[in-house]
């Protein structure tokens, strides 16, 4: 076992942070019952839960490709020093080494065994052909490909498929017994209901969609072993790899900046609410200016200059690494700044409505300071709001990645992202045959990951926006599948 | 009327100067010019030389507030702070500093493709969103309201680079219907226009249809409409009369700021489609790191959202009664 050096990147510290922010929010809300009521009003919406089990899959996988390291170097003879290898690792490039390190030279299809396209090579009695060359990795097992490929793939889909089975009995059976031990059942009854649909949390869908991801998992990383399952892009990168790279980018831009705008969201917005007078007159002025700016171009210019400020200090932003990751962090927090205004302007005018209060009232005819009284008594009234605009922010930052990365001011082009992934391979699509999977490959991955997050976000604002539905939803024998897809409110969206 | 107007005019001001005070800080105090002369000429091996003159040819050369060695006015008017910031309000642009094109010549010929592109889209599109969001709210808790709304999530999931990419191939590629890209002046321009304005059409539809339902639904829950139903009227009488009209107030007044940013063009679509308008001087631009382009784009677009917003109140006003001038 080589020794290895942790490497906590900017990114990293935040999205860390962002867990115990998350980690003290749930303990929170654990023991106090008014506000578990909503989460569990989110936890019996099937569309929230199989979303949820969709989006529990990305983070798992962002969040190994959180945990950085730097492997160790040989030492050199004669020295005691330890030295440690430039580049910067995650536990995913660990996890994924095999998809890694086996590059093409160039494009290949999904499955391939033979290059995209012909190529001059020479054979062994001597003589020149143009024909498609043999690939370095995919499929290089075979004898002959022509004839064994098919069986091959299939027998390996199926010892996925089978281990995917297996995983998911235990899955199923650990869920189930959870759920089992929560309300002091047996295990059958559980069990039974569950399958019957009879259970008022949506178990059955949950495990049926982390039956459908396993089985699509189980044979693609069975498979991905000998073949390049989404097939390699121009300069032989295997697309699955970058796909799943490309999945913490998308996640970090999605909640960090989030992260990064909230203190001031909630300062100011609360501020600017309870002080009113002139203390609301400067931050009503500072949020119309920002806001009046159109966010692209902000952005851009914002960019522009973080990039001339990176070139004029070399020493600085020394390795690719830290630049891509600097670049990702100022995206953030650059993306916050034109999104704060939003939530700010939410903020006061909830914040108005609730110094007008009894409560309010009543706390600050007992002597209460105006801080105190914020802190206490106005921002848990106005936490669902945040709530709500984080979990709708989130699909609209992902997409906004993408964009932001075509138009040459989204992530470093160093860096994996849908946006980069996009970039590269739209130019391909004039090529003949057709050059697809890399696209979709993005597009697949972009959906599944912005749908699930929409209809997350859909499940929590039902649960929490505390506005009582209208009355002809109620009346309907549909209400339950309307009231599910209620769509976004003027004031929360 | 005329007194709020004016008013509210006044109150823009300030928030013009605050967005070119911005635009200031962020190109010249967090960067020097010599930063960006460097970055401009290539990093490695760049004299000072070379730097002097690139500045001097763009007039970064002199203070950036306050020049001592002038006299009188020119003390305040011969700085880089007046030409690049203080004349925008004139808008004089200046030159841009790729190819030292006269920048306000460049964007009123570039606005009018933009507007061909974005009018046509805003037009049909809120018509068509409009349409379909009232035929859900119509059928609503029915499956086929169920149907509608699925469709608008998925469709407001895919990020709109697919929509383009995807019209492009099968369209243009594959059914050779519409030219994969290009512009070209007057009439003859009806070609190029169909590919960029369908694929906006559709690339809006599922957030905006979605988000007319849910105002549509709520004003159906309003007691106004209870009334309605309980005097006998039609169904239809009541959509069309009472419920249409009066939702038409925050749609329009939703719509009405982005009139005026119409002119901007969108950066992508004219970046794909090859349109010569403002969206994709801007992507040159950025592309070139012109910074001068950048700043006066920033400029203009924050002009335009402001009168959009003087435009909104103005509408409120006008379609909406209950609202008195204050």
């Amino acid at each position: 076992m080589m020794p290895i050096l942790p490497v906590i990147l900017w990114t990293d510290a935040l999205v860390f942070a962002l867990l115990g922010c998350v980690a003290a929010f749930v303990w929170l809300t654990v023991s106090r019952e008014h506000l578990r009521a909503p989460w569990r009003k989110v936890a019996r919406s099937t569309s929230g839960m199989v979303a949820a089990t969709v989006l529990a899959c990305f983070v798992a996988v962002g969040l190994l490709d959180c945990l950085h390291y730097r492997k160790a170097l040989l030492p050199e003879p004669g020295k005691a020093e330890q030295r440690w290898s430039p580049e910067v690792l995650s536990a995913l490039d660990a996890l994924a080494a095999p998809l890694r390190q086996r590059q093409e030279r160039t494009f290949s299809a999904p499955f391939a065994v033979h290059g995209h396209s012909k190529e001059s090579i020479t054979r062994p009695d001597g003589t020149m052909a143009r024909e498609y060359p043999r690939l370095k990795h995919g499929g290089a097992h075979l004898q002959d490909p022509a004839r064994e490929r098919g069986a091959d793939i299939a027998a390996g889909a199926s010892r996925g498929a089978a281990a995917a089975a297996l995983a998911w009995v235990m899955l199923a059976s650990l869920l189930t017994g959870v759920v089992a031990a929560a309300r002091g059942s047996s295990f059958a009854a559980v069990s039974g209901a569950a399958w019957r649909g009879e259970l008022d949390v949506p178990l059955r869908a949950v495990l049926l969609t982390a039956a459908v991801i396993l089985l699509v998992a189980g044979p693609l990383i069975v498979l991905s072993g000998r073949y390049h399952v989404f097939g390699t892009d121009k300069v032989g990168q295997d697309v699955l790899y970058l796909t799943l790279k490309s999945i913490r980018t998308g996640l970090v831009i999605g909640t960090v900046t989030t992260l990064v705008m909230l203190p001031f969201a909630l300062a100011l917005g609360l501020m600017a609410g309870y002080f009113k007078g002139w203390v609301d007159d400067i931050i009503q002025y500072l949020y119309t200016t920002l806001s009046s700016i159109p966010g692209v171009l902000l952005i851009a210019a914002a960019v522009l200059m973080m990039q001339v400020y990176m070139d004029a200090r070399p020493e600085t932003f020394d390795s690719v690494t830290r630049r891509a990751d600097f670049r990702l962090l100022f995206l953030c927090v650059i993306l916050g700044v034109t999104s704060w205004t939003g939530l700010c302007r939410l903020l006061r005018g909830e914040t108005l409505k609730l110094r007008e209060l009894e409560f309010v009232q009543a706390a600050r005819a007992f002597g209460l300071g105006p801080w105190r009284i914020l802190a206490r008594h106005v921002l848990p009234n106005v936490l669902h709001i945040v709530i709500i605009s984080t979990v709708l922010g989130f699909s609209s930052l992902v997409l906004a990645e993408a964009v932001l990365s075509y138009v040459g001011v989204g992530v470093d082009p160093a860096m994996n992202s849908f946006g980069t992934m996009i970039n590269a391979a739209r130019l391909e699509l004039a090529r003949e045959p057709v050059v697809w999977w890399s696209l979709g490959a993005a597009f697949g991955c972009m959906l599944l990951l912005v749908l699930a997050a929409n209809l997350f976000a859909d499940a929590v604002r039902d649960a929490l926006d505390p506005r009582v539905r209208a009355d002809f939803l109620r009346a309907s024998p549909w209400r339950q599948l309307a009231a599910r897809t209620r769509p976004a409110t003027k004031a929360s969206s | 009327m005329l007194g709020y107007l004016a008013r509210r005019l006044l109150y823009a001001i300030p928030i013009l100067v605050g967005v070119n005070l911005l635009t200031f800080a962020l190109f010249f105090v967090v960067n020097t010019p010599d930063d960006m002369a460097r970055m401009q000429l290539g990093m490695k091996r760049v004299t000072p030389e070379a730097i002097e003159r690139w500045k001097r040819e763009r007039g970064y050369d002199r203070p950036v507030l306050w020049n001592g060695a002038a006299h009188g006015a020119a003390k305040a008017t011969d700085t880089i702070f007046f030409d690049h910031s203080v004349k925008l309000f004139a808008f004089e642009f200046g030159k841009a500093e790729s190819d030292g094109r006269d920048i306000r010549e460049e964007i009123c010929r570039r606005m009018g493709p933009s507007l061909a592109i974005a009018l046509p889209v805003f037009l049909v599109g809120l018509a068509a969103y409009v349409s379909f969001a009232l035929l859900m709210a119509l059928f609503r808790a029915t499956t086929l309201d169920f149907a509608g709304v699925v469709l608008c999530v998925v469709a407001m999931s895919i990020s709109g680079m697919f929509y383009i990419i995807g019209g492009q191939y099968l369209v243009s590629k594959l059914w050779n219907l519409a030219p994969i890209s290009g512009f070209a002046e007057g009439l003859a321009a009806w070609r190029f226009m169909l590919l960029p304005v369908a694929v906006a059409l559709v690339a809006g539809f599922g957030e905006s249809s979605r988000w007319y339902r849910t105002i549509f639904l709520e004003e159906m829950g309003r007691d106004y409409v209870r009334t309605a139903r309980a005097r006998g009227l039609s169904e239809a009488r009541v959509m069309f009369r009472h419920v249409l009209r009066n939702a038409l107030i925050p749609i329009l007044t939703g719509v009405v700021v982005v009139i005026p940013s119409l002119f901007l063009g969108s950066l992508v679509m004219e970046s794909f489609f090859g349109i010569p308008g403002l969206g994709s001087y801007t992507i040159d631009a950025i592309n070139a790191q012109d910074f001068a382009v950048v700043r006066s784009m920033v400029f203009l677009g924050s002009v335009l959202y402001i009168v959009g917003l003087v435009l909104t109140d103005l509408s409120y006003t006008l379609v909406d009664p209950r609202i008195r001038f204050e």
